[in-house]
């Protein structure tokens, strides 16, 4: 029976020839990854089990990165809780402040995770590996702890959609505008417990980071994972990252998908998520000049090096204007210490910006650029929700670096032509 | 196995910043999360809400973050059911492991208002709307579930089979 990439990727990692959409399986687990929110519940889940000890200790990935360096002292008492657990089980793959950055841009980086590889994390955007051929999902913190006692964990094996890309975006549109225009088109639910498997000739215009930040919002369309082919640009990532073997799966070519879309990327336009869900798109010539008080550049969906560029090419011709809080956030150790070398962080400070350490802070409303009553933040993050980022009739706007660049230069939400780049 | 108590009504995509913000998640106590429960979606809720209280939405309950401590404020309420159109994964998921019993059902959904009565049979999967005199017919919860509810979370129950 034909099957999908992600189908695939689970029969194998479940030791069956075949699956089917719908199917219950029971699958090996290539790594277990949990945070300072969720991994202190799992550690309490874990501490109830009979068996003593985690499964394998090179197979779990402990990130402490949302609320860190410890914003408080309940904050300071999960990371000890973690560390603690962390060390009593000679987890190798523990990585505390210093080492630390945000956990779905940190993973790839470190070569944790490569193709074919079956990943759950106790974070909703786990599904960011789908970028590397791997399939990976978020779970709870229960099914985390249950991963990391028995290195396994069952799925309902899902359907698919399909997602065509051809063409090559144009110069300000980057993996940030195709991924809410794909959340625009389907909805916040249009693939609920569905696979996203994006394919085409224009995958290949599209460079990894591009790739990581569409896979890392499939979630925000419901989806389980979504997934990219493997070709030449992602070998030579898992290569220049990792010493683990890869494995490529492709989808048979008569696989069924529940729905077929072609998107043409040189068609798009750079796009915003209004408030207050990713769905509520617009594209960049519809947004009206909504004036705002703040942007965020950062997260696990935009926090890499690539983002970083695009928003200094920006920042260094033009300021951040008069009253407008601009907070810029590499997402790992290794992205902040290369756009120091390549001047991005200076060019950030002259402009009036200002550079955190690696964290998830500001994109949920826990520290580090919280949102007053009434205020509007463009954010380069992945949800809008109410009071996502701080008191509940602020607003948050959905953008790629470029446009949270130059929103940060005029005070109003504008795309770089704009200001005539 | 049932559930019997006064309906709290949303609408779709409630999410689990408005369950539980996360300015909150500095804490994983259960009690303490529960103090929040939907607090920026429903201010009043947690005034209100009785041992036994149903919530009954729309569409994709629990959608964005995957974070368990939402569907452990709502059980630590009191909530003894959560009825929806649809849920998000990810929660559906871990409010089946920490032992927070749901129900998809369209019909009820739309066929349920704030205030009402209602009683749930999980067994035979009938939702009985008293306040109306009207039953829909939702899942039946399928044994292994009832017992995961009944030990109050996938790791006990586990344990209890091994």
């Amino acid at each position: 029976m034909a099957m999908t990439m992600t189908q695939k990727i689970l029969a194998a990692a479940a030791g069956l020839e075949e699956v089917k959409a719908g199917q219950l399986i029971e699958a090996n687990l290539d790594l277990v990854l949990g945070n300072d929110i969720t991994s202190p519940v799992a550690i309490h889940e874990m501490e109830k089990f009979k068996k003593e000890g985690v499964f394998d200790k090179d197979k779990i990935a402990l990130v402490l990165d949302h609320f860190v360096p410890n914003k408080d002292i309940k904050s300071a008492e999960h990371c000890k809780c973690v560390r603690e657990f962390a060390c009593q089980n000679s987890i190798s793959n523990f990585f505390d402040v210093g080492e630390m950055g945000i956990e779905h841009a940190l993973l790839p980086e470190k070569g944790l995770v490569v193709a074919g590889d079956v990943v759950i994390g106790a974070d909703s955007h786990t599904c960011t590996y789908g970028a590397l051929g791997a399939f990976s999902t978020g779970v709870g913190s229960t099914d985390m702890a249950a991963g990391m006692a028995t290195g396994k964990a069952w799925f309902k094996v899902p359907s698919a959609i399909k997602f065509i890309l051809t063409g090559k975006p144009s110069k300000w549109v980057s993996g940030k505008d195709v991924i809410l225009h794909i959340i625009g088109m389907i909805g916040v639910d249009g693939a609920l417990y569905k696979s996203m498997e994006f394919t085409g000739p224009g995958v290949a215009n599209l460079s990894m980071d591009d790739r990581f930040t569409i896979a890392n919002m499939a979630i925000e369309a419901g989806g389980k994972n979504g997934i990219f082919p493997v070709d030449d640009k992602t070998i030579a990532y898992i290569k220049g990252h990792s010493t683990k073997e890869f494995k490529v799966y492709e989808a048979d070519e008569d696989a069924e998908y529940d729905e077929v879309y072609t998107i043409d990327l040189s068609q798009l336009k750079p796009t915003v998520s209004f408030p207050h869900l990713p769905e509520n798109t617009k594209t960049i010539d519809e947004c009206g000049g909504v004036a705002i008080d703040q942007v965020v550049i950062g997260s696990c969906t935009n926090g890499r090096i690539e983002d970083l560029r695009v928003a200094a090419s920006i920042l260094e011709r033009f300021p951040v204007k008069k009253g407008i809080r601009c907070i810029v956030i590499p997402a790992t150790q290794k992205i902040y210490l290369r756009a120091i070398e390549e001047g991005l962080v200076q060019t950030f400070i002259k402009a009036g910006a200002v550079v955190s350490t690696p964290t998830c802070g500001p994109c949920l409303g826990g520290y580090m650029g919280i949102l007053a009553e009434g205020e509007r933040c463009v954010s380069t993050t992945n949800r809008n929700f109410v009071g996502r980022m701080g008191h509940i009739t602020s607003e948050v706007y959905l953008a790629s670096p470029a446009v949270a660049a130059a929103s940060a230069v005029t005070g109003k939400i504008s795309g770089p032509e704009e200001l005539g780049l | 196995m049932q559930a019997k108590g006064i309906v709290f009504k949303y609408g779709d995509n409630v999410d689990t910043d408005v369950i539980i913000p996360a300015r909150y998640l500095n804490s994983s106590d259960p009690a303490e999360l529960a103090k929040h429960c939907m607090e920026d979606i429903d201010k009043d809720f947690i005034n209100k809400v009785q041992k036994g209280d149903i919530i009954v939405a729309d569409k994709n309950f629990g959608c964005g973050s995957s974070r368990e401590h939402a569907p452990l404020a709502i059980k630590a309420a009191g909530v003894s059911c959560v009825i929806a159109e649809t849920f998000a994964r990810i929660f559906y998921r871990n409010a089946i492991n920490i032992g927070l019993p749901i129900i998809e059902c369209p019909e009820a959904s739309k066929g349920i208002e704030s205030g009402d009565e209602v009683e749930i049979d999980f067994d035979s999967g009938v939702i009985y709307n008293r306040t109306k005199g009207t039953q829909f017919q939702g899942q039946a919860f399928p044994s292994f579930m009832q017992k995961i509810i009944a030990a109050e979370g996938l790791i006990n129950y586990i344990n209890q089979q091994n």
